[in-house]
């Protein structure tokens, strides 16, 4: 039997993380909505205090996300998360911003740093160099493609995560670009909320079966991929290559959906786990993915098995 | 007996006297222009790891040559080094760096640690200034770019010019700020719109601007099955008219609006001159590394001549006209303050289709003036003709329009036209020019 890679999920509310860890997640992404990054929800102190105890009572962990472009105001504030946090017994933070490092550093310097920039987290010196400055692991960037994420993992000197499941975002803006285009058009005031829970999206004029959601929040407008990224089929891959960890993103998902993807990765990694040699993917895991996903959008491989050119 | 004076501590202090004026060099000529216009330093891109795999990039040999051109006005050349790399690109960085360093190469912009580090290893006489790729906004990620041993930091757009004060007063540091161009819409480097549309790479210099094409806004109007949340579901029991049976999405837009964009107005900060000073920004830096040599000379002109005049006398300071006009011959979108003061709204952005073209061609370049007889020999660059209104205008105050009167070629015959690129013609000036004063003619609608 090998070392299992961490099933990573990110939830919502403390009800949806109760369902996950159920379904089979060994850790969760949480996060508060100050310094976190198109977070699924929002955790209070105490909702994180909860799901901290919650999960550490089977043995599973809590990650915080602190993956925000942070402006100079939430300084005095971001120490104050970390320590709190850090009291409560947290796991580990994601961190894109270098201002994380002086913060944890200060207040919590046993905390395990993960090194999450997005898109731009693409390569495994980068990866190193945010080792050396406190990272135990690197989140790769959705735009790599497989060949690019296997070679990279015995060169790296921290643990590598890899996306596995769920949508990404495509377009980060500081811009309120829906409430924009809602002033231009002289509607400045639809009534409606054009945050997460909205249903916004967009369809480019050439791409008339792509749906790409869009939504506002205090970090401004986010646009996400009109598909969903789904590699169960060739999990095994990640998992030859020592991937230490796989997340699925849950973002703008019902919960239903997300223990079944959930519960989908359990099973694959418990049976590669226990006989990576007689290992063969069943379609029918997907069944249970494939019965909650929104018909609207395709699961694909994302970039994984994608040629780009520049 | 005398005052003993403590000697002045002599260590370098990341703070210039004089903004600099940074433009955008897209090959050996804009640069040329670019310095003799008035920036006092370029950045350019080489064959390797920049973000503008379109442009016409420097050899090492015109880098070299653009380096030798700089150095005579005292400007310098930086290299756009900015990709985010991918583990195939990890194995040339050190032998880049080291040709950019022997070829002269001032400083290198850059996003990706991996050239940092690479760089700061190698070469530690190439200076390294984070890119905008980066996004840095606050003082403490500035605080940590300055510990790697970096002098400057172009900080990301989204920066206010009262946060950008605040850095300044935390970290002693040079803080570069894009000033006037065209602007990601997104964090820069937080797109991968190109990526997902076109299968090209935006942070490896692939970007097919995708943000600048049209979409149109829905909402989704399914009430229930499995992929709706209950949260959803919930609201759209609540929604007050219940929808039409077969009805799956709302468009929120009737068809005469314009359709959604992203794509941003152009920033020019022309009119903020000394407030950007007043703030501390070390480097007033000017996009455009796709632009004609007719815009980088007219931009940087117009700036020159602001900066000098603040600060020749901060006090008398008066923005002129002249020099708004000049930038508007150069303009091809609506300009704004991007974040400077305030968030963007839907005043800051492009909704209606775009014109592409600037109101004004290069029409000739002056390659000789003869005091004598009033004549310049002009070089062509674009047609022209005797009875068109030209402009002409240049570093040293050249600012005046006149009708082309008669055409002769070298040999003294007329011509009729100035038809052939690069073709020597003399005509009567109705003032005296200079050598790279420049010749525009407004386009033919």
């Amino acid at each position: 039997m090998i070392k299992k890679p961490e099933l990573l999920a990110t939830a919502a509310s403390l009800e949806e993380a109760a369902i996950l860890l159920n379904a089979g997640a060994d850790a969760l992404l949480i996060g508060d909505d100050r310094f976190g990054m198109r977070l699924a929800g929002h955790f209070s102190l105490d909702d994180t205090a909860a799901v901290i105890d919650m999960a550490h009572a089977r043995g599973c962990k809590v990650y915080s996300s602190l993956g925000g472009l942070m402006p100079n105001r939430l300084l005095d504030e971001l120490p104050i998360y970390v320590l709190a946090i850090g009291a409560l017994g947290i796991d580990g933070a994601e961190f894109g911003d270098p201002a994380v490092l002086a913060a944890v550093k200060q207040e919590a310097p046993s905390l395990k740093l993960h090194w999450n920039a997005e898109m731009t987290s693409t390569n495994y010196a980068t990866a190193n160099y945010w080792g050396r400055k406190g990272a135990s692991r690197v989140v790769l960037a959705r735009e790599l493609n497989m060949e690019e994420m296997t070679e990279m993992v015995p060169l790296l000197e921290v643990e590598a995560q890899v996306q596995v499941h769920g949508m990404t975002n495509i377009y980060h803006s500081k811009r309120k670009l829906v409430q924009s285009y809602m002033s231009h058009q002289g509607r400045p005031s639809d009534g409606g909320s054009l945050g997460k829970e909205r249903g916004l999206f967009l369809i480019e004029a050439e791409r008339q079966d792509e749906k790409f959601p869009i939504y506002e929040d205090e970090n401004g407008t986010h646009i996400m991929s009109s598909d969903d990224i789904c590699i169960l089929e060739d999990l095994h891959i990640l998992m030859e290559a020592g991937v230490q960890s796989l997340k699925i993103e849950g973002l703008l998902k019902p919960i239903a959906y997300n223990a079944a993807v959930v519960k989908a990765y359990r099973k694959a990694i418990d049976l590669y786990a226990a006989d990576p040699e007689g290992y063969a993917f069943q379609e029918e895991w997907l069944d249970g993915i494939k019965g909650l996903q929104d018909p609207e959008r395709e699961l694909s491989f994302g970039f994984f098995y994608k040629e780009q050119v520049f | 007996m005398g005052t003993m004076t403590k000697p002045q501590h002599k260590g370098k202090r990341y703070r210039l006297d004089k903004p600099e004026l940074l433009a955008p060099a897209g090959n050996l000529e804009k640069l040329k222009f670019a310095v003799h216009y008035g920036a006092d330093a370029v950045y350019i891109g080489g064959q390797k790891y920049g973000l503008r795999s379109g442009a016409d990039n420097f050899s090492f040999e015109e880098m070299r040559e653009g380096v030798e051109f700089a150095k005579k006005y005292g400007a310098k050349v930086f290299v756009a080094t900015n990709i985010y790399a991918h583990n195939e690109d990890i194995a040339g960085i050190e032998e880049y760096l080291r040709n950019l360093y022997e070829v002269g190469i001032a400083a290198i912009i850059v996003a990706d640690p991996v050239i940092v580090d690479t760089a700061r290893r190698l070469v530690p006489g190439l200076e390294v200034h984070l890119s905008t790729q980066q996004s840095t906004l606050n003082w403490q990620a500035v605080a940590f770019w300055k510990e790697e041993g970096l002098p400057r930091v172009v900080l990301g757009r989204e920066t206010s010019l009262e946060e950008i004060a605040e850095i300044k007063k935390h970290v002693d540091i040079e803080i570069e700020s894009f000033i006037h161009g065209a602007m990601c819409s997104s964090y820069s480097g937080r797109c991968t719109l190109s990526n997902h549309f076109t299968d090209r790479d935006s942070n490896r210099g692939g970007c097919c601007q995708s943000c600048r094409w049209k979409y149109d806004l829905f909402e989704d109007a399914r009430p229930e099955g499995p992929w709706v949340s209950e949260e959803e579901q919930a609201e759209a029991q609540e929604s007050p008219e219940p929808l039409l049976p077969g009805v799956t999405q709302l468009p929120l837009h009737q068809p005469e609006d314009n359709p959604f964009s992203m794509g941003s107005k152009d920033l020019c900060m022309l009119e903020s001159i000394p407030e950007l000073i007043e703030a501390g920004i070390d480097s007033f830096k000017i996009e455009g590394r796709m632009k004609s040599i007719h815009y980088v000379a007219t931009v940087v002109n117009a700036y020159r001549k602001a900066i000098d005049a603040y600060m020749a006398d901060p006090e008398g300071y008066e923005l002129k006209q002249e020099w708004l006009d000049e930038l508007n011959k150069a303009a091809n979108r609506p300009l704004n303050t991007g974040f400077f003061y305030d968030t963007p709204d839907h005043e800051d952005h492009i909704y209606e289709p775009e014109e592409k073209a600037t109101p004004f061609d290069f029409a000739g370049l002056v390659l000789e003036y003869d005091a004598d007889n009033g004549t310049a020999l002009i070089q062509q660059r674009n047609n022209f003709k005797p009875g068109q209104q030209v402009e002409f205008f240049g570093p040293n105050n050249t600012l005046f329009k006149q009708t082309v009167g008669e055409l002769w070629d070298e040999e003294g015959n007329v011509l009729d036209a100035a038809r052939h690129p690069l073709q020597r013609v003399r005509l009567k000036v109705d003032q005296p020019v200079a050598y790279f004063d420049m010749m525009r003619k407004r386009k033919s609608s």
